[in-house]
């Protein structure tokens, strides 16, 4: 194991830079926008009537990933300890 | 049938005694060659029964074989294979055999034709896998009894339920039943257990990441897939297997979200995918039923990958906690892409093996109609992602830089990784050797526009929630308690209370009885002692006395 990496930032693996983050996110954005924009070539087959509503895996998908993290929350509120708690 | 079979689980059960015994230099070849020999014995027996026995006035049918059991059969061996590639650094060579004997045994439950011989190979399994827990080191114990525990506990309504059951029906054979007699919901609840299902799925997240670096990715595999195997032989169209089986799916979800530890994180992320397979086994028909196998299929290969890249940064830093790791990407990038090629095939990208299997048992649940439960595993399926397929990637690889700087871990490490990893986009890409596999013949098209643009969708806007909240994912230096605390801290706090009680009997007790003692000894004081009536030394004259009273009554007596 070598020693720790304590360069700047900017002179870091390109992953990490700043700058490069920033062009990560808009690709990531762009992408995201592609997958919706999609539906209107690939007509979606809808069974139920939730997904019938237009963006619908991404929208609930989205909602419940909001909402799981939401509930485990609130759940570690009540039930979360130290981790030395057992010993 | 007169002919002997060599049953397939037990080439693996010969090379963990070989193992043991045989020079160190030999280990090596038998840890590679057992696996792919058991594997050759599995495809070389044809349909039926091919081993029968008398037992007790039963046929006994030791090795069996159909689709069914090939495919579970198949990938266990495949898994032996992989498990033992990774492992054949690990110094502990008794770790290695129990590892054999634990997935020797799970093939030999997979191919079992009645359920004399399962519960034998059931039994066998959880010893094997409970030394395996126990080759963690000393940390390893406690949990490693717990994990006994339980799975004897199973075992026992097991044995009871396969005893009612041959009692009322007479047949040994272990085909699919109705739970509606004592003996099959004995037998229901035996295999659930081994599951994970609630309300005792806690032995999994508490055991398993105790075992070492290796013996984790073996303990992934065997136990909950055989369970799932043993439902759907057993139980298959269930219908409370639906919500047992969605239960498992977010449960696992929730406490992974909450979980610090990498492989606690990937040991819950197992109890959510053995979920989407109860689930599907539940649904029943054709379709979920090899939806639930092929997801099985797929999962052990993903979820040893992911196992193997956290064990191989536990082994080259020490280190489990999310809190302690980060940043690895930059010197272990080979762990990193293969870790993440696992976290993708688990969340179901298109292209990785998740994607054919698991989608199986969602469309199966829209054709039979479940609105509900159909909903609950799109949902399920976002979290999946969020809780393994970028979490545990981004935690252990990317998020903030350590500072450790580990290399990639030795050759036989990285090309177990390699293989499994190949294995989860070979699937992905042409699924058909898999669905050629599979119990029932397979009507199904994984890959149409529109189911990819949902998944798509599904998955990355997850990806978009997860770095939006990250703040709320941050990682602390916590566990979540789970209902393991009932018999790990209730207990102790029930027996120190019933201490404190019983010490309190116990004295009032003693005390009493010394009391008593005390009263007593002073009584014979009294009267023995050297002031005591019948103590003292009594003088001649008195004696004479006494006598002569003695004497005149006798004569008073005689005259009257």
């Amino acid at each position: 194991m070598s020693e720790r990496n304590d360069l700047p930032p900017d002179h870091d693996h390109w992953l990490v830079r700043p700058h490069n983050i920033r062009k990560l996110w808009i690709v990531f954005i762009a992408i995201l926008a592609l997958t919706v924009l999609a539906e209107f070539i690939w007509h979606p087959h809808p069974h139920f009537t939730l997904d019938r509503i237009f963006g619908f895996g991404a929208w609930f998908g989205f909602l419940a990933c909001v909402g799981l993290v939401a509930f485990a929350k609130v759940l570690g509120v009540l039930l979360k300890r130290k981790d030395t708690y057992y010993e | 049938m007169s002919d002997f079979v060599l049953p397939p689980g037990v080439v693996l059960i010969i090379a963990a005694a070989a193992m043991m015994l045989a020079p160190r230099a030999w280990r090596a070849p038998i840890l590679l060659v057992a696996p792919l020999l058991a594997l050759g014995l599995i495809w070389a027996l044809p349909d039926g029964p091919a081993l029968q026995i008398a037992f007790l006035g039963h046929t006994l049918t030791p090795v069996t074989a159909d689709a069914l059991s090939r495919v579970f059969a198949t990938i266990f061996a495949i898994m032996a294979f992989g498990g033992g590639l990774f492992a054949l650094n690990q110094e502990k060579t008794a770790e290695l055999a129990s590892a054999y004997l634990y997935a020797g045994s799970a093939i030999g439950v997979a191919m079992a034709g009645d359920l004399v011989t399962v519960f034998v190979f059931w039994e066998v399994m959880a010893i094997g896998s409970t030394l395996v827990v126990w080759m963690g080191g000393e940390g390893a114990r406690a949990s490693g009894l717990r994990y006994a525990a339980i799975h004897f506990l199973g075992g026992v309504l097991l044995m009871a339920g396969i005893a009612g059951y041959v009692a009322e029906t007479g047949s040994v054979a272990f085909t699919a039943m109705d739970v509606g007699t004592i003996a099959t919901w004995l037998m229901l609840i035996g295999f659930l257990i081994n599951a994970g299902a609630p309300p005792l799925a806690a032995w999994l997240p508490d055991a398993y990441p105790e075992a070492s670096w290796s013996g984790t990715v073996f303990l992934s595999a065997f136990t909950t897939k055989t369970a799932v195997y043993v439902l759907m032989r057993g139980f298959p169209g269930t219908d409370i297997l639906v919500p047992i089986g969605l239960f498992m799916i977010f449960y696992g979800i929730i406490y992974a979200i909450l979980e610090n530890d990498m492989r606690r994180i990937l040991a819950y992320s197992i109890v959510n995918q053995v979920g989407f397979m109860v689930t599907g086994i539940g649904i029943g028909t054709e379709m979920a039923l090899n939806g639930a196998a092929a997801h099985a299929f797929a999962h052990i290969i993903y979820k040893a990958l992911l196992l193997m890249s956290a064990g191989s940064v536990l082994y080259m830093t020490g280190k489990r906690n999310c809190t302690e790791l980060g940043g690895l990407f930059r010197t272990m990038p080979l762990t990193c892409i293969c870790g993440t090629i696992g976290a993708f095939a688990i969340s179901a990208f298109p292209l990785t093996s998740g994607f054919v299997s698991k989608s199986m048992i969602s469309d199966a649940a829209a054709k039979e109609h479940l609105e509900f439960v159909w909903y609950l595993l799109a949902a399920a399926s976002a979290g999946v992602f969020l809780h393994a397929g970028i979490k545990f990637p981004w935690f252990v690889f990317f998020q903030k830089d350590s500072g450790m700087r580990p290399p990639d871990p030795p050759w036989n490490m990285r090309w177990a990784m390699v293989f499994f990893a190949a294995l989860c986009i070979g699937l992905g890409v042409y699924p058909q050797p898999l669905y050629a596999m599979l119990p029932y013949p397979v009507d199904y098209v994984p890959y149409t526009g529109a189911h990819v643009i949902f998944q798509l969708q599904l998955l990355l806007f997850s990806g978009l929630a997860f770095f939006l909240l990250l703040g709320w994912l941050k990682r602390t230096e916590t566990i979540t308690l789970d209902v393991d605390w009932f018999w790990r801290a209730f207990g102790k706090l029930l027996a120190q209370e019933f201490d404190l009680r019983s010490g309190l009997a116990w004295q009032g007790l003693v005390g009493n009885v010394n009391q008593a003692m005390g009263r007593f000894v002073r009584a014979l004081y009294r009267l023995y002692g050297p002031q005591g009536a019948l103590g003292r030394t009594w003088p001649t004259g008195q004696m004479a006395f006494w006598t002569t009273v003695l004497l005149v009554g006798f004569l008073i007596v005689e005259y009257i």
